[in-house]
């Protein structure tokens, strides 16, 4: 503490400035968190592994975060080539093609999930098609992975499109006057530039996607076991009164969120050194 | 191996960056292009890596036509100005992407791979940085990197962007006079582009000055400086004065003063005398002068002393350079009348000339 206040900056007020934030973030961050553990604190141990060991729960947890992985990594293959495009290419309407990638995070997600399930619904436009071909949309874990990737893929553009942008065009000329082919210059030159841009962004997509809910109920059908998420289960369980086992589901999946994020950031801190920037 | 440039042309919208140019850079030699930003130096540059397409001519290496060889079969080393460096990859690979991109059958194994990397980075005498990132070494170590990585490839033709251009005066000159010494050692043909007049004399062969699209003159330093073939080239190549006058039967005639020309141009008329300041001296008497003013300025730090003087007939500034000797010798003071002499002139007819602003 004493290292922080004994430095010296050109605004005032930075002890205050530190207070106020240390406790904004402590009351709307953190508050939330210890209730949470706090009331789980509450339930027998017994009680709490047989809650979250139920298989309806752990299926939804499995489902929940192997849709919301799934989902990231297409957005993370998808949304990278749409971020290049609109960096590379210029094209009519590309303005146009740049606001419509944030139309996932304008839209109110309950209107996304509705519109999304009348597309692949048995009867709806594009379900209508998928059916005779036995793929099934709606109502199944693969349209879970759908609203997902549609909810997640802003993420991915807007961090990675600013990074391409900066990318100066002299490391590829550089790359090509040493001989390099497209494809190497991609794999060597650029994709390694962008990918610590990528993983934020993919991890981000994953994050919003792990607690998703209103675009995902609509087209999940909610069948237990199969397109029941982890989110759902805590409603459920909210709804009988059944407020610790709620909390339980709550804390597993807070722990494994906080499992994946602690391993992505040191996997950011790893490349983040990697590229001197820790000097 | 030589380089040609024949009838090279080069648009960009409506802007015309190279107009008809065409060059010969002699095998082993070490070349300047220098102009002005904007005179088409460096979209030159990048016709002869084959980085810009030419919208017309034709560039040869060796005598062989290479106008539509891809870049990367150029085997053209290119120093950027910006140096361009792989910034997730640490200096040893760096230097070594060139060799391991190479096509499996053609790629040297590991261990030379390693040999050949330490052996430039021993060159550019940084062996002891082969694990660092380009982020943690400084703007003349990322240059030096930059010029091992493009050597890495064994280039036949070395070509430098402002390679100097973002680094400050020491490391700057430093590192010209290395690039010098180095190119002493290994004479592989190199080109760079500089919009700096010293850096471009002190280093290169020759000299090659552009403005607007063409050439103004090619020579060696020597010949650039004394001798500089346009108005252009030597107002841009250091600090001169302008006379007006006249030329008439071999003399440049303003007023009084007259001067025999040993070169003088053909036609009599109209002309613009350029003198620069280290050859305009300074005196008391009025014999031989040129014109006359009031010191108006001294500036006397340094070896030599800078001294401004009022020209009375035009009222514009004259500058001139004096030793200390000198200066001691005339005790000018500020207010002093004096009178200018230049012991030599570079005359051209009026048309040619214009007062060139950088």
């Amino acid at each position: 503490m004493n290292l922080i206040s004994k430095r010296h900056s050109v605004l005032p007020g930075f002890g205050l400035a530190f207070g106020v934030s240390l406790f904004w973030l402590g009351l709307i961050v953190l508050l939330p968190f210890a209730a949470l553990v706090y009331t789980a604190g509450g339930m027998s141990w017994a009680d709490f592994v047989g809650t979250v060991t139920a298989e309806r729960v752990v299926a939804s947890i499995r489902l929940s975060f192997g849709a919301a992985a799934a989902a990231s990594v297409i957005n993370a293959v998808f949304g990278f080539l749409l971020a290049w495009v609109l960096v590379r290419y210029p094209f009519p309407g590309r303005r146009f093609v740049d606001a419509l990638v944030d139309l996932p995070f304008a839209l109110p997600t309950a209107v996304a999930g509705i519109a999304l399930t009348t597309l692949y619904a048995p009867n709806g436009w594009i379900g209508r098609f998928l059916e005779p071909l036995g793929l099934k949309v709606a109502f199944t874990p693969l349209g879970i992975v759908v609203a997902l990737v549609f909810i997640g893929l802003p993420f991915v553009v807007r961090t990675v499109q600013p990074v391409l942008e900066d990318m100066e065009q002299e490391l590829e000329e550089a790359a090509t006057c040493l001989g390099a082919g497209r494809w190497q210059i991609f794999r060597r030159v650029l994709f390694p530039a962008v990918l610590p841009a990528l993983i934020t962004g993919a991890t981000m997509a994953f994050a919003r996607a792990t607690g998703e809910f209103g675009s995902v109920i609509f087209i999940a059908g909610n069948i237990p076991l199969v397109s029941e998420i982890a989110p759902l289960i805590i409603i459920s369980k909210l709804d009988q009164y059944d407020q610790a086992g709620a909390t339980a589901v709550a804390v597993v999946m807070l722990a494994i969120s906080f499992l994946f994020l602690f391993a992505i950031n040191a996997l950011q801190w790893w490349a983040a050194r990697r590229h001197g920037a820790g000097r | 191996m030589s380089i040609e440039i024949r009838n090279i042309q080069k648009r960009f919208g409506e802007f015309t960056a190279l107009d008809n140019v065409s060059l010969t850079v002699e095998s082993g030699e070490l070349l300047a292009l220098l102009g002005p930003s904007g005179c088409g130096k460096t979209t030159l540059l990048r016709i002869i890596a084959g980085l810009e397409t030419p919208d017309a001519g034709q560039v040869l290496f060796a005598g062989k036509d290479a106008t539509h060889t891809h870049v990367s079969e150029r085997q053209v080393g290119f120093v950027f100005q910006h140096y361009a460096l792989f910034r997730h990859m640490t200096v040893f690979d760096n230097v070594a992407f060139g060799l391991t991109v190479r096509p499996r059958s053609v790629r040297p194994g590991r261990e030379e791979v390693r040999e050949r990397v330490m052996r430039l980075l021993k060159l550019v005498q940084l062996d002891w940085l082969a694990d660092a990132y380009p982020a943690q070494l400084s703007g003349g170590q990322r240059q030096r990197i930059a010029l091992a990585r493009s050597l890495a490839v064994e280039p036949k033709v070395l070509l430098l962007d402002e390679p100097f251009g973002a680094l400050d005066a020491k490391v700057r000159k430093d590192l010209r006079r290395w690039l010098r010494s180095l190119h002493n050692d290994m004479h592989i043909t190199s080109v760079f582009v500089t919009h700096d007049q010293e850096e471009a004399l002190e280093v290169s062969d020759r000299v090659v000055v552009m403005d607007h699209g063409h050439i103004e003159q090619v020579g060696t330093p020597d010949e650039i400086y004394d001798r500089p073939a346009t108005p252009f080239v030597t107002q841009f190549l250091g600090d001169v004065n302008l006379f007006h006058g006249r030329v008439d039967q071999g003399h440049f005639t303003l007023g009084d003063f007259a001067q025999p020309l040993a070169e003088a141009p053909a036609a009599g008329g109209q002309a613009v005398a350029f003198v620069r300041p280290h050859d305009l001296e300074i005196s008391r008497a009025a014999e031989g002068a040129l014109a006359h003013g009031v010191v108006e300025h001294i500036h006397a730090v340094g070896p030599i002393v800078r001294v401004e003087v009022a020209a009375e007939s035009s009222g514009k500034p004259l500058e001139a350079v004096l030793t200390r000797e000198r200066y001691r010798e005339l005790a000018l003071m500020l207010g002093d009348r004096v009178y200018v002499r230049p012991t030599r002139v570079s005359v051209f007819p009026a048309g040619d000339a214009q007062d060139y602003v950088i």
